[in-house]
């Protein structure tokens, strides 16, 4: 062939001879030997070897502190069992409590009729309790009392034990108590902590029919008989009243207090109390002694005594009566007939509606509010009007449960004017 | 005389009931009470440890700290039981409490010591319990209502209650952990 199409060709094929001259030539180099792929080989089989090793020496670190965290875990528990069991301090501060309670009163009274005035500040009770176990079934308990701060010659205070008990257990939910306590009658008596009850001052029923604070010395069984069902029934020193004088038969300052008292009468309490739905208690009590004087004018009484306390989430109401009848005694000159006649009846009442409701949002704790009306008569026996009345309203707030504000109003109604005292109180409380 | 020689044979009589005496204030044995909770077959215990994270929730419920490092609780399909202990008014009440999926399925009284307010024990007052959960606060979802003359045991055991399900909500069988 002649022409540019042969000599275009012929330089084609020279150009591609000469390519693939060149590619053949960098394949032949390229390709290892079977030396060179020998020693590749060898590299490759040192790597994999060390590898290997590597991997086992993980796997046995890891196999170690496998064994380390165990015998760690092992020891952790160890010693927080150790830490747990080891007594904290002696063994009588283990079985042995503290506690208390206090109030400090603020008292604004007027009487518009003998134009008298009641501005006082007073540190009204100051009461640590002591208790200990002296083993599971046997147990102690005392509560002592200093009052109005301050005592000595010529001083308002006074220094009171007002329990001191030992108590066992003798049957599953009944137990024996012995030595000083608390008369098992009405609200207040047996608790009353301020954080416990509405009102600056204890309510005048449970203080001039049932004179709270009352305790005694005796023996008591306590128990329960039914699934709600409670019992008291306790034998105990009795009241001495006095036979003369403007007390004469009143029952507050009968009380001895247990102090070098008069045993000649004693007095035997019961009650029983039915707490079988949750916030409420049903409670009624009776008390008979035989003399009254403890020996001076042959006077037995009787104490009749019954309560609500009722609480259904903020609402409450509590609601007590209670009356004494006294016989004449031996000496013509009784509680009827005598210097101060009709105190052989006495008697009161009162009802406390409330409500407590949280204050979430406004500020920490729970505020309550409270109305009382109460009634009594330590002369009932006569035919005139001697009966007193009472209003109180007012507030307690908590910030904590333990701690307790207290404000009220006191209104008085009574047989004489002259013992109208009306005004407001303040006080603090707390228990622990 | 007649009132000391009465009260001088009642302290004889006394003496000699001492001696016959039983043991009481127990109700249950955690061990039954585990049986119960879990249809007879407890599982094993776990341990929760009261760290750091946990301290300040206790501290707010019990107003305490927890005198423990860790506490034992047994759990199972998203079932928690705890045995906690916490002081009434002087004395400690023993409470068993299974919480379910965050709220109270059954609380009982093991073992009562204090001198009063031992009606916390029946069902009229712990029925209040059942099904109650944490709400805002950590406080109960509901109002307890107290039994009068055992504010403080009462008060303890609403505590105890609230603090089964704050700690059910940090065991490894709370919702969302299984």
């Amino acid at each position: 062939m002649k022409g540019p199409f042969c000599l275009s060709f012929t330089r084609s094929a020279q150009v591609l001879g000469t390519v693939l001259v060149a590619l053949a030539s960098d394949f032949v180099h390229a390709a290892p030997s079977p030396e060179e792929m020998w020693e590749i080989i060898q590299q490759q089989q040192k790597t994999i070897e060390e590898l290997k090793t590597r991997l086992e020496s993980t796997q046995e670190s890891v196999r170690v502190t496998q064994k380390k965290v165990k015998t760690t875990e092992q020891k952790v528990e160890a010693t927080a069992d150790a830490i747990e069991t080891v007594p904290r301090g002696a063994s009588w501060a283990d079985k042995t409590r503290v506690g208390g309670y206090g109030e400090l009163h603020y008292n604004n009274l007027d009487n518009d009729f003998t134009g008298t005035e009641k501005d006082e500040v007073d540190f009204h009770r100051f009461v640590l309790y002591f208790g200990h176990d002296f083993t599971d079934r046997f147990r102690f308990f005392s509560e002592l009392e200093l009052e109005h701060a301050l005592t000595g010659e010529g001083e308002e205070g006074e220094v009171e034990l007002e329990q001191a008990w030992v108590e066992f257990d003798v049957f599953d939910s009944h137990r024996l108590r012995a030595g000083l306590d608390l008369i098992p009658v009405g609200i207040i008596n047996p608790t009353h902590e301020p954080p416990t009850f509405f009102g600056v001052e204890r309510n005048p029923v449970e203080t001039n029919i049932i004179p709270t604070t009352w305790w005694e010395a005796g023996l008591g069984a306590i128990g329960e008989i039914a699934p709600g069902w409670n019992y008291d029934l306790v034998l105990h020193s009795g009241l001495e009243t006095d036979t003369a004088g403007p007390d004469a038969f009143l029952i507050r300052p009968g009380r001895n207090k247990v102090s070098e008292a008069s045993a000649d009468d004693g007095a035997t309490t019961g009650r029983i109390r039915y707490t079988g739905y949750p916030g409420l208690e049903l409670g009624f009590s009776g008390q008979y002694q035989s003399d009254l004087t403890q020996g001076a004018a042959g006077i037995d009484a009787t104490l009749f005594e019954g309560h609500v306390d009722f609480r259904k989430g903020g609402w409450g109401l509590r609601a007590l009566a209670a009356r004494w009848d006294l016989d004449e005694g031996t000496t013509g000159l009784g509680p009827e007939s005598g210097p101060s006649p009709g105190r052989d009846e006495q008697w009161g009442w009162y009802i406390e509606p409330s409500y407590r409701f949280d204050l979430a949002g406004l500020i920490p704790g729970e505020l309550g509010i409270f109305v009382r009306y109460n009634q009594y008569d330590n002369n009932a026996g006569v035919d005139r009007d001697t009966e007193r009345e009472q209003v109180d309203v007012g507030f307690n707030y908590w910030p904590h449960p333990d701690i307790v504000f207290k404000f009220d109003v006191q209104e008085q109604f009574g047989d004489s004017e002259a013992n109208d005292d009306d005004g407001f109180n303040l006080g603090v409380g707390y228990q622990f | 005389m007649a009132f000391p020689r009465t009260l001088a044979f009642l302290a004889l009589a006394t003496i000699a009931l001492s001696a016959h005496s039983a043991a009481q204030g127990i109700y249950q044995t955690p061990e039954d009470f585990l049986r119960e909770a879990f249809a007879g077959a407890p599982p094993e215990p776990s341990k929760l440890w009261i760290d750091e994270k946990l301290k300040p929730g206790i501290r707010a419920i019990l107003e305490h700290d927890l005198d423990v490092l860790r506490l034992r609780y047994w759990g199972k399909d998203g079932r928690t039981a705890w045995i906690l202990e916490e002081i009434g008014k002087e004395r400690p009440i023993t409470t068993g409490i299974v919480i379910h999926r965050g709220a109270i399925e059954r609380i009982k009284i093991l073992v009562f010591r204090e001198s009063r307010g031992w009606e916390v024990r029946y069902p009229f007052f712990t029925d209040q319990f059942t099904g109650a959960t944490l709400g805002t606060g950590q406080q109960l979802d509901r109002d307890i209502d107290g039994i009068s003359g055992a504010t403080l045991s009462v008060r303890a055991l609403t505590k105890v209650a609230r603090l089964a399900l704050l700690l059910h909500a940090h065991s490894d069988f709370a919702d969302g952990k299984q």
